[in-house]
This record gives C-alpha cells, structure tokens and sequence, in this order.
C-alpha cells in the first residue's frame, strides 16, 4: 500500500459531454459544455477544445451564464459548490459553498445574485425528490464564500433539469413533474398547477419531458412522452387556462427551446430531426433530419444565428439559424455498453472501440479528441426506440495495423441471430479501412473472440464461435485457379471433442496457437495445423489465455472462473505456478513482460502485475475501483519514461487504461508524469483580438512575448506595426489551411508585412528584429527575476480585478474602461499555475 | 447531417461453378453458325497454311471451307460412296482421304480430278493420313490391316497386319517420318515404326478406340473409345497417365488447343469438354446432337463440330473488336458531349466558386424507405422487372423491412392481386438456398395476417397449396439430405481426422437448420 502514492488512479478524459445542455457564449464564439468534473471550453467556428475550467471536485451538473456579465459562468456540481468563473481566460473567481449536493442550476435575468439550484430533498425517504430552492449568493471580496441563504421555491420536482424553466422577464417559473405542470409567479408567491389525465382515451402518455417558455409572450411549451407538444396560454387566470396540441414526434420529446426573439421553437426527440416549429403559424415547420444518436438538449445562442444540439452519442452539433450544420464537437462516444475490446490502433495509436450504433470510434487519447468513426454496418440507422439493429460486437488489428475484423450482430434478443464478419484493410491512398470481404455465414453460432496472427509476413485470423469450433481464415491462394486472391476464405476448420472453445490466442512470434476449450488449452501448429499439445487443469472454465512476451515468451498463462491463474511452461508442457485469484480481466503489455491481472473481490477490484517467470507480483494496487473490470489496453507511450522507482516501472513503455461498468475510462499515472502535466497545463491566454484556430495556437506563445515586451515599454511610437495589426496575418489566420494559397505565395507578402513601411526609420529591418529578440529575452530574465517581488503587487490586481469584474457597473468612464483592457491584456497564466499547485 | 444510407443488396455467388482464366478463355466464343451438310460429318482438317482452310468429309464429298465463309470454296466429289478421314498434307497443297469401297483418292488442292488412287484395300478405309516426310500416305482399313503407300508411284510399300478387329484411329508423328499410331476396335492402341515394319508398342486401351492423338512434343499419347479419355505416357514406354471419364456416351474424337495445348473432346452424348492442364474439366460446349469430329484452327479461331444429323457447327472466337463495334452500334442514345457539358470547365484563377451540393441518386425503392413508405418500397421491389430479374434486390428490400421491424406494416392490407404477387414470388424463390431465411419469415407472416381471410380467395388458396407442396418436399429432400449426411459421417468417422476436418470445411450451409425452419412453416401451412 505505500506505493500508492506514486501510481495514482487517474480519472482519463472522454467523459460525457451531453449530460446537460450546451451553452454559446453571447459572442457565439465559444461553446460550454459539463464535462465530469471539469466545464469545458470549444470554439464554435474550429470545433477546436480550448480549455477546460477545472476545479469541481465531483461531477459538474449544470452551468449557466451569469446574466449580470456575460463572460462569466456559473456553474454547479454535485461536491455542493457553485463556482463562478472567466470562461475566456479559465480563471476561477469565486467558489460558493452550499454543502449539499446540486444537481441543475437555473439563473434569471431579473433575479441577480440568486441562482436556482436542483437539491436532494431530505434523503429519509428514499424516493427521489427533488427540491428547487434559490440561493442568494453573497457579495463578499472572498476567494471562498458560504452561501446560506436557502428559500425553497418549490418540493417535490422533477428529477430531470430539462423541466424547469423561467418565464417571460423572470416573471414566473414553470415546472413539470410527472402529469403536473406548476407555474410558480414571484410576484403573487403563488404556485399554480394544472394536471394532465393519466392516459388518453387513445392510450397516449402524457406525462411531462420538458418545458420551454416563451421568451416574450405568455406562453409555456411542453414536450410530453407519446410525442406531442402542447402549447400553455392565459395561465395567469388558474381557470380559463388552454392549450393547443401539435404532433410531430413519434417517441417522446426530449427537449424544447425557444429561439431568443420567440418566433421558432425547436424539438428534438429520439428520432434525431431537428424541428422547427414557426411560433403562431400552427403547424409550419422545418426538419434537419439524421444528426446523429437521439437528441437530448437543444440550446440557442442569445442573439438567436447559433444552436447547439447535444446528442446521445456524446456529440454537440453546431447548426446556424439556416438550418445548415456548421460544426460538430464529439466526444469519446460509450453508449450503453462497450462490446467491443479497448484496442489500439497500431498506425495512429488510437484508441479504438465500438462507438454511434454500428460504428468504430478512432480516440485519439493524447489529445483527448475523437479521431474519426468507421462505418461498420454501412446501413441507415432507424432511431426507434426498442429496435433490434446490427451493433459491433467484436474487432481486432493485426500487429501492422493492415488489417480490421469486426464482428456485427443482431437479434442477440430474439431467437434468429444475424452475424456478419467483415475484413477491412487499410488503405494507404484514403487513409481509412476499405471493406475487403464480407463473410455472411462464418460460423453457425455466435463468434464468441478472434485474434490476427502476430508474424509479420503472413496474416491469418483465428475465430471461435459457440458452435464448437474454431476457424482459420487466411487470404491465400486459391487451390482451383492457381491465382492471388485479394479476399478471405477459410484454411482450416477445427474441433476438440465438439467442446465450446472459451478463448484464443496467438503466441508472439505466432508459432503457436492456444485455443482453450472449457476446462482444457489446446496448442495448435497454425503451420500443419497439428494438434500439438493439451493442457488440462481443472476445475473451472478457462476464461483468458495469453503468451508472454519477450524473454518470457515460453509461458502460457490462463485464467479460469474458479478463481485460479495458472502459468504453464511450455518447454516441458508442465504447470510452472498457479495461484488463487479470482481474475477478471488478463492484460499483457505488448512492449514488455508484464501481464496485468484485475482481480474482483469482495466488491472491489486490485490489479496485480507481474512477470509470468515468476509468481511474486511487481505491483500490486488494492482497491482500484469498486466495480468488476472486463476491459482493459495497454498503450504505448510516445516516449519511454525513466522512472527507476520499482512500482512505477512497469509504466515506462506503456500505459495502462481501463473501463470499469459506469464506463468510467480510468488510467493509471506516476508522480513525474503529472509533474510533467502540470507545467505544460500553463495554458496559453486567449487574446480577444484574434478567433482561435489551430494555427493561432502555434503562434500564440510567439505573440505573447511579443505584447509582453510592448506594454511594460511605452515606446510604441517609434516602433514599426507590429505584424498581427496587419492586414496579411490576419487574413492568413482567419482563412482555413485548406484554402491558403501555397507558402512560396505567403511567405513573401508575410516577410513584406514584416518590414517597416519606407515611412518609418530607415533602419535594417534584420538587425531591428535581432535587438527586438535580444530586449525580449532580457525583459523575460527581469520578470523572472522580480517576480517574487512582484507577487504582492499583483495579488492586489487580483483584488481589483474581481472587483471590477463582480459589482457591474454599466457604465464606465473612458479611463476606466483603459484600465480594464490593460488590466485584461497582463499575462495571469503564473497565476493558474499557482492555483492549481495549491490543493 | 449524414446522408441516407441506402440498401445494400447482398449479391451471394451461386454455389458450383467456379470463374478461372480457362472457363472465360472458352467462354469467350460467339454463337455457333451451322452449316448443313449431306450426311453426318465423319473428319475435319484444318489445313496447316495461312488461311487456315478445312477440310470436312461427310458422306460422298469433302467439302473445303474458308475460315470465315460458310459456303464451300472447294469441293471433292468424285466419290462413288462414302468418304471418310480427309486430311492436309504437311504443305496444305494435297489432301487424302479413304473411302467405303476401299479406295484412297490423293487430291490436288487446286484440282478437282484425283491425282493418285491407291488400290489395295478389301474393305472400307475410314482413316488415311500423310506421314511427315510428305511421301508417303498411310491407311487404316477395315479389312485389318494398315498400309503405307508411295505417293509419287502410288506403289503400296508395306502392309502391317497385326490389329485384330476394324482400324479407326490413326496419327502420324510429326517429328519422325517412320512412325505412326494406331487406334482399333480390338482395344488396342499400337505405336508402329516403318523401319522395323512392325508395332514396337502396344496399349491396351480396354473399349473399342474411336481416336488417337499426339501431343506436340510426342510424349503423351491421348486415346479414346468407350467413356474413357486415357492419356499415355510414351517416353516411359506407354505407361498409363490419367484415365477420364467425363462422357457418359462414346468419347468420339480428341483434339488439342493450340495455345497451351487444352485437350478437348467430343462424343455422342453431344457435348465437348474442355480439359486444363491437369485434366480437371473448365468448360462445356453443348451442340444439338452427337458429335462424331472435331478440330481447333490453329490459334484457337474456330472451333469446328461435326455431327451425326450432318450438322457442321462452327464457332468463332470473339475479339474485342468486335465487342467495340458492337456496343458502337447499340449507343444511339445522346452524346457523350451532352453528358460533361460544362462538367469538365476548370475553373480559373480569380473565380469564386461557389459548390452545387451533389445529389444523392437513390433508387425508387431507397426513396420510399427514406420516407418510411414501407408497403410502397415493398411494391417497387416487387415490381415485375426487379422480380423476374433481380430477385436479389428484392429479398434485399424485405430485409431491410424485417431489419426495420415494419415487414408486418408493409405485407398487411393488401388485396388478392398484390397478395397473389408476393406469393408468387415466394413459390418461386422460397427454396434458394440464398433467400429461403427471409422468405419464409415473410411466409410466416403472411399466414399470421391473412389467416382469416383466406378462404375467399380461391385464387389465393391454390398458391398456398402449391406453396405447401413445395416445402413438403423441399423438406423431404432436406431430410433425404440428412440421411446422406448421417450416412458420410458414418463413412468419415473410419478415416483419419484430418480428413474429416476437410470435409467439414467444404460443407455449405448447416443444412439441419435450414431444414427445421422449412419443415416449420410447412406445417404452418398444413394447419391451415
């Protein structure tokens, strides 16, 4: 247990991203959306992740943009804070202690400094009741405040956030639970309710999903679960209350919004079409049909060009007012259940696993960035809730990276099974996987694992199936013809004892095959196809088989479900050690010896790791996660670490991720890896001046020192223009790469908007920029110098600037106004740094 | 917005037949032209010079034809009975042939007038051929004996008689002026050498041997006379190579291909065969009645038969200029100008484009799934054309319907005309392996929807018993199938295992649970 400080585990990116409604930025430049702990920052135009606000220590459940100042967020999570921050710098201003977990956070123009917060109700019922209560946050110059100002709005509401909604001007609140609508009105405190008949006579449910209101009229749409939508007029007089009914969805209505100017309501339901709803004109309306998985949250931006739909795929959709998708933000897509193994990718060294129905997903995890999706199925996917359609079950790379199978599926409910193996090879010219040959009747049954051969030269794919048999499939020769063929036929058929095979596996240098069958392993000749060997040691089910590797590639270790590892030497076809573990999951480390084993006991799972030559473990970490782990990847590094230390070894080639069943991507780090983390998390400062695209990104640093040097000198008269007021740069970073004319045309207009017009001094321009350099790094040396000194001085900035940022005050004078941009434009990237080094 | 994926239409190759370089190197001939002749066609020759002209005997003259025309440019008439076995000389300048009375008759190409007559023979002679010095004529007669002449003094140089019943069969070896091989009905196949005046080799070929062949380099020697094809090997002293039985008629007449030398073979129960190196067959000519001979024009041009019915049937290979010319011929339609119009205009320098989103062309019945029409998309599947022609698509189109779980919407409410349709199609297509998984859920199916309703229809009623017969006995044949199964399995059991492994592997389809399903839905019907 001591190691345990020096391999953590870390929670990995790829987290959901759809869990609440998306929010754009009053400028419609920047997309916010709840990302696990952290609210993460996008850009509308690039798609690009900017940053990510980092803090919550537990799952972040609502945001909201702070009415009073709309570059501030507020945001809310289940640790019970809610946090206020700058979402353009990540800055952190304020962090309000409500000590009770929250669930969703409402905010009202007209109600400044008081936020509305989803709370558990009293948990002695163990029902699930929710509380609206509104919460008057302090005005204090504190980092950390204690908010206590709780008043209940209302009991008993609707779990899901997507329910409540403010009113015209904040005048009333609306909120929907089960067959009950509310409308609370602040100025009567007074609550009105209006309920809905259990069923219709036509059998439909009626019951409430969602809520919109109206932004300038009177007026409430509700979403209902058979599809329809139901408009709410003239509830201010609790008796003569109507409504109007429209019908367009065929399964329930998961959201509603209205455009901020009230003419269009959108919808969006499981069918994945956008709907646009002309406000009064009955039943107009316009489609965006197949956007992705089911649409969950429609959001618009304030002045009404931008909305955003967040998708069950873990995907937000950026779509302008024309109904045209401009952008698409898509995160690690996980489902319902991850069918497929975690796998790596050996040419992009993706993360690569079963994503949107009927596809792989391609994850990029260094960058924490979705790569791209492989259509797998290549069929139109019906969004009907209860469906049986084809998903991909299983996938394998060959050790080059040449070669994909996959393995779809349907109708693992009914009686009939469909199952499809297909072969993709990689294509140099396209850069993707082109479908090579499609097996429909591989096995009579269910295929059960697959794996490629590892040798280099020739590539065989070895399947079992429930039917008691294993197949070999090659892309050889054809015996009639005499001829190469480029597709896959089966070689060889095999059997033991018509015994349900359990598990496969290539040795590494693919000179053997191990197929277990129940209780006995059976080494196979892939050459001859010989049986070889048997290996029998009951009792229990052989559930993993895998070689070591390298220096230990004589060892066979298996894993059966009566809690028993065995390692077999396969010299003397004798047992070398087995020890009682009850294992979930067996991983080897492709790049060295080690093996991980999950282990699930009493209701948490240890991973071991160890060396199969010898039975002590090298590592052993207890109570990884209290959930049983059947997928696991080792990942190799870019770079080897050096770390000496014993633990921590066994990461220095490759990382370990894993899944555990909330689909949580979880991973392993050491202390200099997040030593390293943290220095490259000193994030560049977004400057207002410039949209961000990747390539500003590059230059950013750059630029940077640049300003650094300009504001502390006031020498700006005698100075040439700096190059990011010209005309040049900024054409030439606001145009996509893929329209720029080529470098030999740029670079000269680049060098020409680099020297001083023949206007200015008659200086050289070289030897300007060579002083130029020299000043900069001089003035870097003296920051770094003083900044102790520094520190103090600056602290009070920090003062000043909450305080300008917190009291809003609509006017300010001219010098004012200067102070700020001044006061914005300092570098405060020392100062994040400072944070998050202080927990 | 991704765009709408259309159906995919799985096209799952017939089982049996396999496509090599061979089958569509002879698939590769137009339609035979048929030439009629007086009586049934007993030799063809092709002449080994230029034009390739050929020589064909049949009853009282030898007809020569061009390679390219179907009347005779030359004619031999002057037989008073039956001709047989009219061959080239070497040059192609002369030609021999025999005849029922007994006489050889040498020809001029030029002349019409025989130039030599060889009188000798007591009985009719049925083959006659130059030896490769070109002096010398060798006979194979009916009276049992086989003799060589002298052409310039038509002078009969020996006589070998050590055959025991009819000679039939007769080659010449074109590396050596000396030696011949015989073929007669006594079942045996002699190699003669004219220096020793005898056989120096004997086969027993074990059926009365209607044809013998050389291969070029004259080491295989290939017979035929019964069903049998058997090839020979000489230069281990007429070893028996390869013995085939692809007939089930008469093997009458062998030739050889001249690019790679394919043997090919002709008998009476009207097919040829064509045969690849290692003697496996690749393809089949049929023809309208039994074939009695046969030759290949050098360069594989044309491939000429003849029969009993006295039919020359002459096949000319393709070449894609001709294939050019006639698809040239068929495109009357618009131009090609018409379809790039303006799609080829590079654009210039300083032009703003601005890109015309590609239509997307969906098929009638993708359209109509795209709109969720599903009764009418299985209406357009079910159209005539689609039907008849490619079932496929439609089979596709009731599993897209299935995959959509909308089948019963899309086969419910319809009338005794469209029903009759679908039934049709089932009766069809129910026990093609390929399709009978989704038909008979859509046999299923209607059964369930109609079951009230059927006896109204007395149309309606006939095709479901029509349809029961046809699954009782696909059944039945599934079970005799089964038996069969047991039966090898039994058989395979008592050999090694690795044999049975093989054989596993070549088994289609789990034809157990195919025949369940079938014997399921028959019963269904039976309830009915």
């Amino acid at each position: 247990m001591v190691e345990e400080s020096d391999v953590r585990v870390v929670r990995f990116g790829g987290s959901k991203i759809n869990l609440r409604p998306p929010i754009i930025s009053t400028d419609s430049r920047f997309v916010l959306c709840t990302s696990g702990d952290s609210v993460k920052v996008y850009s509308t135009r690039t798609e690009e992740w900017l940053h990510s606000l980092q803090g919550h220590t537990n799952q972040v459940t609502g945001i909201a943009l702070n009415p009073a100042n709309h570059l501030q967020v507020y945001s809310c999570s289940a640790d019970g804070t809610v946090k206020l921050w700058d979402f353009i710098d990540g800055i952190l201003i304020k962090t309000f202690i409500i000590g009770y977990p929250l669930f969703a956070i409402y905010v009202s123009e007209k109600h400044e400094g008081i936020v509305f917060l989803h709370i558990a109700m009293d948990t002695d019922s163990k029902k699930e009741g929710f509380q609206l209560v509104a919460v008057h946050l302090p005005k204090s110059a504190e980092q950390e405040v204690e908010a206590k100002e709780l008043s209940a709005v209302s009991s008993h509401i609707s779990p899901n956030p997507s329910c409540t909604a403010f009113g015209r001007e904040g005048q009333y609140i609306a909120f929907a639970r089960n067959l009950q609508l509310n409308v609370y009105f602040f100025r009567k405190q007074k609550t009105y309710s209006f309920s809905l008949k259990a069923t219709d006579k036509k059998g439909a449910k009626n019951a409430f999903t969602c809520i919109a209101c109206h932004p300038t009229d009177d007026c409430i749409a509700t979403g209902h679960e058979d599809g329809k939508i139901r408009l709410w007029r003239n509830f201010i007089h609790k008796k003569e209350y109507t409504y109007s009914t429209q019908h367009w969805h065929h399964n329930a209505v998961n959201t509603l919004c209205f455009t901020p100017e009230g003419t269009n309501l959108l919808s969006g339901g499981i069918e994945s079409v956008l709907v646009q709803w002309q406000y009064g004109t009955g039943n107009r309306k316009e489609f965006l049909p197949r956007l992705g998985g089911s649409i969950l949250h429609v959001s618009a931006s304030s002045d009404g060009q931008l909305f955003c739909t967040s998708h069950s795929d873990n995907k937000i959709t950026v779509i302008e007012s024309s109904f045209k998708v401009c952008g698409v933000i898509q995160g690690l897509v996980k489902g319902d259940a991850v069918l497929t193994d975690l796998m790596i990718d050996p040419r992009s060294k993706a993360l690569v696993l079963n994503g949107k129905p009927g596809h792989l997903q391609f994850y990029s995890l260094l960058r924490d960035k979705h790569l791209y999706n492989l259509d797998i199925v290549q069929q139109e996917y019906i969004y009907e809730a209860g469906l049986d359609q084809f998903e991909v079950v299983k996938a394998a790379f060959d050790i080059k990276g040449y070669w994909l199978a996959t393995v779809e599926e349907r109708g693992q409910k009914s009686a009939d099974l469909e199952f499809f193996l297909k072969l993709w090879s990689y294509d140099e010219r396209t850069q993707s996987f082109v479908l090579n040959t499609t097996i429909t009747a591989a096995h009579t049954d269910r295929i059960i694992s697959m794996c490629f051969s590892s040798s280099e030269e020739t590539t065989m794919l070895v399947t079992i199936a429930e039917d008691g048999q294993f197949k070999a499939w090659c892309q050889g020769v054809d015996a009639d013809t005499k001829q190469d063929q480029n597709f896959w036929s089966c070689d060889f058929v095999g059997s033991y004892h018509n015994l349900k095979p359990t598990n496969c596996s290539f040795s590494a240098d693919s000179s053997l095959l191990a197929v277990s069958f129940q209780e006995v392993i059976t080494i196979w000749s892939p050459d001859t196809w010989e049986l070889l060997t048997t290996l029998c040691q009951p009792p229990g089910v052989i559930r993993d088989l895998c070689f070591g590797r390298l220096s230990c590639s004589k060892y066979l270790i298996s894993t059966t479900t009566r809690n028993l590892l065995c390692c077999w030497n396969l010299l003397t076809c004798a047992l070398e050690w087995s020890t009682s573990v009850e294992v979930s999951k067996l991983q080897s480390d492709p790049l060295s010896e080690n093996v991980a084993a999950f282990s699930y006991q009493s209701k948490h799972t240890d991973l071991f790791v160890f060396k199969p030559n010898e039975p002590r473990p090298l590592f052993t970490h207890k109570n990884v996660c209290s959930e049983k782990i059947h997928r696991a990847v080792f990942v190799p590094r870019e770079e080897p670490l050096n770390n000496c230390d014993e633990s921590s070894q066994w990461l220095n080639r490759s990382q370990l991720y894993f899944l555990t069943q909330n689909m949580d991507l979880l991973t392993f780090s050491t202390a200099t890896e997040e030593d390293r983390m943290l220095s490259s998390s000193t994030r560049l400062v977004i400057d207002d001046s410039v949209a961000v695209t990747p390539f500003y990104l590059l230059l950013g640093k750059h630029r940077q020192q640049q300003q650094k040097l300009n504001t502390p000198s006031h020498q700006a008269a005698d100075r040439p223009q700096q190059p990011q007021g010209s005309v040049t740069i900024t054409e030439l970073l606001h145009t996509p790469a893929h329209v720029l004319p080529p470098a030999s045309v740029l670079c000269s207009m680049f060098v020409s908007s680099l020297l001083i017009s023949n206007t200015g001094v008659l200086q050289d321009p070289l030897r300007k920029e060579m002083e130029s350099s020299e000043q900069e790094m001089n003035s870097e040396k003296e920051e770094e110098d003083s900044e102790g000194e520094m520190e103090a001085c600056d602290s009070q900035q920090e003062l000043r600037v909450q305080g300008s940022v917190d009291e809003v005050t609509p006017k300010l004078s001219k010098a004012q106004e200067r102070e700020l941009k001044r006061v914005r434009k300092t570098d405060f990237s020392w100062m994040a740094g400072l944070i998050a080094s202080k927990p | 917005m991704a765009s709408f994926k259309p159906t995919k239409v799985q096209f799952l190759p017939k089982l049996g037949e396999k496509v090599t370089e061979d089958t569509l190197y002879w698939k590769n001939y137009k339609s035979p032209v048929q030439i009629k002749e007086f009586g049934a066609v007993t030799k063809i020759d092709f002449s080994p010079l230029a034009p390739h002209n050929y020589a064909v005997t049949a009853s009282t003259r030898i007809h020569v034809y061009g390679l390219h025309s179907q009347e005779p440019i030359r004619s031999f008439t002057r037989f008073r009975d039956t001709a047989y076995g009219g061959s080239f000389r070497g040059d192609g300048k002369l030609l021999v042939a025999g005849s029922e009375e007994g006489l050889i008759r040498l020809f001029d190409i030029c002349g019409r007038v025989a130039l030599r007559q060889f009188t000798g023979h007591s009985k009719a002679v049925h083959v006659t051929s130059f030896l490769s010095d070109g002096f010398r004529v060798v006979s194979g007669s009916d009276d049992l004996t086989c003799r060589v002449w002298d052409v310039p003094s038509a002078v009969e140089l020996s006589s070998i008689t050590e055959h025991t019943d009819y000679i039939r069969a007769l080659a010449p070896s074109k590396l050596n002026p000396d030696l011949f091989v015989t073929g007669s009905y006594d079942h045996t196949v002699k190699v003669f050498d004219m220096r020793s005046g005898s056989s120096v080799m004997t086969m027993q070929h074990g059926h009365p041997v209607e044809c013998v062949l050389l291969y070029p380099s004259e080491a295989l020697l290939v017979s035929t006379g019964g069903r049998y094809v058997k090839i020979w090997d000489l230069l281990k002293g007429g070893q028996e190579l390869v013995s085939l039985k692809n007939h089930h008629k008469t093997v009458t007449c062998a030739c050889l291909s001249s690019v790679g030398n394919k043997l090919l073979t002709g008998s009476l129960d009207r097919h040829v065969k064509v045969y690849n190196s290692s003697y496996k067959v690749v393809h089949n000519f049929d023809c309208d009645a039994s074939i009695l001979s046969m030759a290949v024009a050098p360069d594989d041009e044309v491939v000429a038969v003849g029969m009993t019915n006295g039919v020359l049937s002459v096949r000319h290979r393709k070449h894609k200029k001709d294939k050019e010319t006639l698809t040239s011929r068929r495109r009357r339609g618009p131009s090609y100008r018409v379809f790039v119009k303006g799609k080829n205009f590079v654009p210039r320098q300083d032009d703003f484009l601005v890109s015309k989103p590609v239509k997307q062309y969906l098929r009638k019945y993708d359209k109509q799934l795209k709109s969720f029409e599903v009764s009418k998309a299985l209406d357009t599947a079910l159209q005539m054309w689609t039907r008849t022609s490619k079932p496929e698509v439609t089979v596709a189109v009731i599993i897209e319907l299935n995959r959509r779980g909308t089948l019963k919407n899309a086969l419910a409410g319809r009338n005794e005309e469209s029903l009759t349709k679908i039934l049709n199609f089932l009766l069809k297509h129910i026990f093609d392996p390929r399709f009978s998984r989704p038909l008979l859920t859509v046999g299923d199916i209607v059964l369930d929807l109609y079951r009230q309703v059927l006896h109204q229809s007395p149309v309606v009623e006939r095709q479901l018993q029509r349809l029961m017969e046809v699954l009782g006995r696909e059944a039945e044949l599934q079970q005799e199938l089964l038996q069969v199964l047991g039966i090898l399995d039994t058989l395979f059991a008592s050999l090694t295992p690795r044999k049975e492994v093989l054989w596993e592997e070549h088994c289609p389809m789990s034809l157990n649970n195919h025949c369940v399903s079938v014997s399921s839905v028959s019963a269904d019907v039976c309830r009915i």
